[in-house]
């Protein structure tokens, strides 16, 4: 057997988080990409920059500044600590928080770009058709955004799957609770386990490639949203 | 009745209509490209929402800004058919259809799922795809759609200027048949006249968002002091009536209103009694003093001169004519005017020496 017991659980916990983080990216990110298409507002800009901030900062930025607020100094670790949970550095919990902010914009990109494609003409035609607010966000930009919705999820899910800088940061090495595939890999070279980490590592090649792939397939996200 | 008062600031220039329309029968809103028609037609629906306005239907406020009403669109009893085709492509026909249908309780329903799918011969489409329809096809879905809402007013937006001359004409027996078997008031938008002499009950003339005229389309199109009357297709229609059939000459007569004249046109039977609408236009009209006799022209009828204009070429000239209440316009040289010695009163022969049949 190339993967040990560890092995298995890092890549156990990894799919675990990335289904996590995915879910909830999904839940978050589908309103705040909704609103990103249709807002007038002047906050769009620097929201639409915070939300693609994770695209261009190295990931340690990002690990730090968590780990700073959710340790028990900063404002996040002040509140988890009234409410009697601890600090939250060094969890799951706090690696999920983590890799919500890491890969929102590959969740929030694709799917404001699909509500953006289809326009305001489906959502009025639903409107002279008796649709209300929620029916038409519902039973017509949700279908129609789907394309950009599946997208969402494969890069989202991808994405967090990719993860090392940020877990590093906030999350450390802990068997089973934050030690994810990533991790792992840097353990193995550092143990100058290289056949073990060659064995993770191609595992998560051939991974991403065969994600990437099936993306390249289904063709351009947002395709036509009204004939 | 529909009480339309809006003022709406646009790119190049406001909106600012105050228009009393009927509610039964097809009110053309007409007037060129970037007249504010569409814009007009949107407030009316609720897509548009004009800061100071004021909508009632049948009595119903569907807007009043002073009193801070405004019901938005989908509580509103319309339909509306939209300028391109605009079918959900993630449903199919059927789906399309049922989208509106099932959003409004059984008894508001008065139009069928089947009477629709009838009136517009889509029932070989059902199951298709709306990427796999051809344009036409689209619009009549379209048009189905938006009746399966029972609406109470139905709005269409240049429903036809997407389509080619020949999916016109395939659409345009539809949109007649939907006026006279649905009792469904029609406001319906468009910048082609012929669309609108062929449906039009009712005209408003738009041009720069205001209103330059609105009333019957009969009277409208004859009237000197607007841009229609000037222009190279200056015409009348006539709502005339089926008074006989020459099987002989295959030659149809239809009385006009108000009078005993009749105008020879030829064509198929067609049932006496049953209403026809002709549209005469001003260039095929010439104006003789004394009856002509031994002339090739069938349609030679008495008319007494209402008023002369200088058309938009100077020339020639528009007379206005009168045939016991029925109009009739002629443009004729403003040469031929003057050797005529032709005044407001007289009494003349008009030739027609071409007529129309527009449905």
């Amino acid at each position: 057997m190339p993967l040990s017991s560890s092995d298995l659980a890092a890549i156990w916990l990894t799919l675990q988080l990335a289904s996590i983080t995915t879910v909830l990216l999904l839940l978050l990110g589908t309103p705040l990409a909704w609103w990103l298409a249709r807002t007038r507002s002047w906050l769009k800009a620097p929201i639409g920059a915070v939300v693609a901030l994770p695209l261009v900062l190295p990931p340690t930025v990002i690990g730090f500044y968590l780990l700073v607020a959710m340790g028990p100094q900063g404002p996040v670790g002040a509140l988890t600590q009234s409410l009697g949970l601890g600090t939250l550095s060094f969890t799951f919990t706090g690696l999920v928080i983590g890799s919500l902010f890491y890969s929102l914009p590959f969740v929030v990109q694709p799917i404001q770009n699909a509500f953006e494609a289809i326009g305001t003409r489906p959502l009025e035609v639903a409107a002279t058709l008796r649709a209300g607010r929620f029916d038409r966000f519902f039973h017509v930009a949700l279908p129609l955004a789907r394309p950009g919705l599946v997208t969402a999820s494969v890069l989202g899910f991808a994405h967090t799957i990719g993860e090392f800088g940020v877990v590093l940061m906030i999350g450390g090495n802990i068997p089973d609770q934050t030690r994810v595939v990533s991790v792992q890999i840097f353990n193995h070279v550092e143990a100058m386990e290289y056949a073990q980490a060659h064995w993770l590592a191609a595992g998560m090649l051939v991974f991403s490639f065969a994600i990437l792939l099936t993306l390249q397939r289904r063709g351009r996200v947002g395709a036509r949203a009204i004939s | 009745m529909l009480d339309v008062q809006f003022n709406l600031p646009l790119n190049n220039f406001t909106l600012d209509v105050d228009l009393q329309l009927p509610a039964q029968g097809v009110t053309a809103l007409f007037g060129p490209s970037g007249s504010g028609k569409t814009s007009l037609l949107r407030c009316i629906a609720g897509l548009e929402h004009a800061p100071a306005g004021r909508l009632l239907f049948n009595g119903e406020c569907w807007q009043d800004s002073q009193r801070g009403i405004f019901v938005p669109t989908h509580q509103r009893a319309i339909g509306y058919v939209f300028q391109e085709s605009s079918l959900f492509d993630h449903l199919s026909v059927e789906g399309n259809l049922r989208f509106g249908y099932r959003r409004i309780s059984a008894a508001e329903r008065r139009i069928s799922f089947s009477q629709a799918v009838e009136l517009l011969g889509i029932a070989p489409l059902l199951a298709r795809q709306p990427q796999h329809l051809s344009g036409g096809e689209r619009q009549r879905v379209g048009i189905a759609r938006a009746l399966l809402t029972s609406p109470r007013l139905l709005l269409m937006d240049e429903p036809l200027s997407a389509l080619d001359a020949q999916r016109k004409a395939e659409i345009l027996p539809y949109l007649e048949r939907l006026n006279a078997e649905l009792e469904i008031p029609i406001l319906y938008v468009s910048h082609a006249f012929d669309e609108v002499a062929r449906l039009a009950d009712h005209m408003v003339l738009l041009e720069d968002g205001k209103a330059l005229a609105s009333g019957n389309i009969n009277g409208l199109l004859p009237r000197l002091d607007l841009p229609l009357a000037l222009g190279d297709n200056a015409s009348v229609v006539i709502d005339g009536v089926v008074a006989s059939y020459d099987v002989d000459y295959q030659l149809l007569s239809l009385r006009l209103p108000h009078t005993e004249q009749c105008i020879r046109v030829a064509h198929q039977p067609v049932a006496i009694g049953q209403q026809l609408r002709l549209r005469v236009q001003a260039r095929d009209v010439s104006l003789s003093l004394q009856q002509p006799q031994h002339s090739s022209i069938l349609n030679l009828l008495a008319a007494t001169i209402v008023e002369l204009a200088v058309a938009d070429n100077p020339a020639h000239l528009l007379v206005r004519l009168d045939m016991q209440g029925t109009p009739l316009l002629a443009r004729i040289t403003r040469y031929s005017s003057e050797q005529l010695g032709l005044r407001p009163g007289q009494s003349v022969w008009a030739q027609i020496k071409s007529v129309a049949l527009l449905n």
